[in-house]
């Protein structure tokens, strides 16, 4: 539960030094309590007083590290219920299903097909990160031989599922480099699977069948020292899944129970019969909370709808999304083809870079960077207008590159055209169409 | 202590809108929580999955996208009747694509007359897209708010440019205007001021908070869209209470990656599956934002967002 101003103040020194920044304790305080200031800005605080605040201050959603190596991500951190409220801050991470009768051959050529899942876009790489290697029973040696084939074959994130403790055990040693996710405690191996999940550092998965027993097992495993807890609520339907998302979340930040306040892990492996059934439920999890998402299997038509939603739902609402400033050749652009002229907001970029793609006339396109405004409220701002335009055009090299000296801008910004041209000597400015959707006829149009 | 299930307390309620007249009607809204929070309130209506067609041969399909549709692709008002009766839409949208002034621009009167055999192909509520240049849609729309009186069409898009004149016609012939704001939860309350204020009633009212595509602005409508279920729910505000439609099949096909072939791309896999994957996890993006008509365009990923809803809404 959060700490009010004066909490806090009680537990500060009192002595009014003033070496934090503040005129005295309480007003320290007072800046704590609404997040403006650190106590590490206090070089007097106890030991026991730093303990009680980072316990009232920690996140109402417990943020973690996974993994280790290139595909590390972290999870929780989360402190709203709607993006539009602040940002979501750890997009779940997406992994995949390996039972432990796959024989090694299998799982390594299908690790090199996986790896290949990785698209480029606004200058991010999308690629999911984990691998979920299932025991089935049996040989308890074949989840160790799986997870060291992960670790030495890919750079994949791991979580090993067991609930059999001696099989974890060889698993987590034989990956213990890429810091495993432990799934997962239950009722009957509780003590054991908390022991081990301590010893090794590891975040570790809890499955109960309700909120009732996931409460229980978290308590307990927190007074253990166990601190990294992944919960699955052990719902398979999409109805009840959907509202088990929906209520961990609100306990966790409209009820601030520690008890409930970790990320989830999730199945649609579980919960479909087909992996385009599968990937809607995905889709499901990475709009409404989950941590992890696992599939039954990796492949591109699934991954990229997905990956791109992650990107999506998981942009920051408060900073818009840009692209590098540049020229971007599209269909091969000589030095006749026309060149345009638009901003750096990636909407824009996209909608345009795509419009020209599919017009097949070979086009330079000119991305100049407002700061990741569109067309419209960039020139409101001052940001896209003749002057600016024309130094960016002068210096960006593209007069190099093309014989003529015409200039395409954007249909909303055709009040820049004499500065422009007076700008960029002996240039042509032409106004293009207002909507992208009317470049294919206007560059097919155009005559250098 | 015992898990309670933490609930929100809800001040509003989405309206009940009935689209189309006599027995060719469909109704949505009437949701009194957010969407399929069925734990904490009511949702009376499943929102709708529309089906489009275009009024002419599409240009720019994806394969993946015309082969359900080869057959009836180039006569309209066959293709309307093939999506109502073999695939079960409940709600057909006519993108007035041919009326598009910068293409093949087909005259008013031509486009109403077209308009009117689609409406009497089919026996379901028939929903007319204009292309989004004013002066023209106001002109068609018009037009097939004549020729079409008393249908209980639904008129899109109808911003502020053409609000008069849309909705007036709407009014006159007694149809309902599909009020259509660019991404912006005050424009959007705004407009349905200025659409009251001409006399168009709530019942006569849907909201269309222009729909991103996948990768292409899908998060903008969709945070809007999750403020004005909140304004509406928990907030009181009676102007953002209106169900919302979203044009989604026509923002995911005619993005690059629907049609991209595999070997120009070959870890996007097959362009037919990838495309209709994106289509319908955009649809469950807006199903869980509000939607509540929700207009497609594949037939498998229409399937797909109707096996969703059924399972969001499955008791047990």
């Amino acid at each position: 539960m959060a700490l009010t101003g004066i909490q806090i103040f009680k537990l500060l020194p009192k002595t009014n030094c003033k070496e934090c920044g503040h005129p005295t304790c309480l007003a320290f305080a007072m800046a704590l309590a609404t997040g403006k200031a650190d106590l590490s800005s206090c070089p007097y605080v106890s030991d026991e007083a730093k303990e009680q605040l980072a316990e009232a201050s920690a996140p109402p959603v417990r943020p973690m590290q996974i993994g280790a190596g290139d595909r590390s991500f972290k999870l929780g951190g989360e402190t709203v219920l709607f993006r539009h409220e602040k940002t979501f801050i750890s997009p779940p991470g997406l992994g995949v299903l390996v039972t432990s009768d796959t024989d090694e051959g299998t799982l390594a050529e299908r690790l090199k097909v996986w790896d290949t899942f990785q698209f480029e876009r606004v200058g991010l790489n999308l690629r999911p990160e984990l691998v979920a290697i299932k025991d089935l029973g049996g040989d308890s040696g074949r989840l160790a031989t799986l997870a060291k084939k992960v670790v030495d074959e890919s750079d994949f994130c791991l979580a090993l599922m067991s609930e059999d403790v001696e099989t974890m055990k060889a698993g987590i040693d034989a990956s213990i480099e890429r810091r495993p996710v432990i799934y997962a405690a239950t009722k009957d191996n509780v003590d054991d699977m908390g022991a081990l999940a301590k010893e090794k550092g590891l975040p570790l998965a809890v499955k109960a069948s309700d909120m009732n027993g996931l409460m229980e097992l978290t308590n307990k495993l927190t007074d253990m020292g166990v601190k990294d807890l992944i919960l699955d609520s052990g719902s398979r339907t999409v109805r009840r899944a959907f509202e088990d998302q929906t209520w961990l979340r609100r306990e966790a930040i409209v009820k601030k129970n520690r008890a409930l306040g970790f990320p989830t892990i999730t199945f649609p492996c579980e919960m479909a019969d087909n992996l385009d059934k599968e990937t809607v439920i995905a889709a499901m999890f990475i709009a409404k909370y989950a941590g992890i998402i696992i599939l039954s299997d990796f492949i591109g038509e699934s991954l990229f709808p997905l990956l791109v939603e992650r990107l999506n739902i998981y942009t920051d609402p408060q900073r818009p999304m840009t692209v590098e400033q540049g020229i971007y050749e599209i269909n091969g652009p000589d030095e006749n083809a026309p060149v345009c002229i638009t901003t750096n907001f990636s909407l824009t970029y996209f909608i345009v870079s795509s419009e020209i793609e599919a017009s097949r006339v070979p086009t330079w396109l000119l991305i100049m960077d407002t700061e990741g405004l569109s067309v419209m409220t960039a020139w409101a701002a001052g940001k896209f207008v003749g002057d600016a335009v024309g130094i960016f055009v002068n210096k960006s090299g593209i007069l190099g590159k093309v014989r003529h000296k015409k200039l395409i801008i954007p249909g909303y910004a055709a009040a820049i055209s004499g500065d422009l041209e007076d700008e960029v000597k002996d240039s042509e400015v032409l106004v293009g169409p207002r909507d992208a959707a009317h470049i294919t006829k206007f560059l097919k149009e155009f005559k250098a | 202590m015992a898990f309670e299930i933490p609930k929100i307390n809800y001040t509003g309620k989405i309206k009940e809108i009935t689209l189309g007249a006599g027995s060719k009607n469909a109704t949505v809204g009437g949701r009194d929580c957010y969407p399929f929070h069925l734990f904490e309130g009511n949702m009376p209506h499943r929102p709708i999955i529309a089906m489009e067609i275009w009024d002419m041969e599409p240009e720019g399909w994806p394969e993946a996208a015309i082969e359900p549709f080869k057959d009836v692709i180039s006569d309209p008002p066959i293709w309307a009747k093939k999506c109502a009766e073999e695939y079960g839409a409940q709600i057909i949208v006519v993108q007035l694509k041919s009326t598009d002034p910068n293409g093949k621009d087909r005259p008013v009167d031509e486009a109403a007359e077209l308009a009117k055999k689609i409406v009497d192909a089919v026996n379901v509520p028939v929903v007319f897209w204009g292309t989004g240049v004013n002066e023209k849609d106001e002109q068609v729309l018009r037009k097939i708010a004549e020729v079409c009186e008393g249908e209980n069409l639904s008129l899109a898009p109808v911003g502020e440019a053409v609000h008069k004149g849309v909705g007036a016609s709407a009014l006159a012939y007694r149809h309902t205007v599909v009020a259509s704001t660019p991404i912006d939860i005050n424009l959007a309350k705004q407009l349905n001021i200025l659409l009251g204020n001409l006399g168009v009633q709530d019942e006569h009212l849907l909201v269309d908070p222009t729909t991103g595509g996948l990768g292409y602005g899908i998060e903008y409508t969709y945070s809007i869209m999750e403020r004005v279920c909140q304004a509406g729910l928990t907030q009181e505000d009676d102007k953002l209470q209106i169900p919302m439609i979203n044009n989604l099949g026509n923002e995911i096909w005619k993005c690059k990656e629907a049609g991209l072939p595999k070997d120009k791309m070959p870890i996007m896999g097959e362009p037919a599956r990838r495309a209709i994957l994106m289509e319908a996890v955009g649809a469950v993006c807006y199903l869980l934002a509000g939607s509540d008509i929700l207009i497609m365009r594949h037939p498998e990923s229409i399937k797909l967002a109707q096996e969703m809803i059924s399972d969001l809404i499955a008791e047990g």
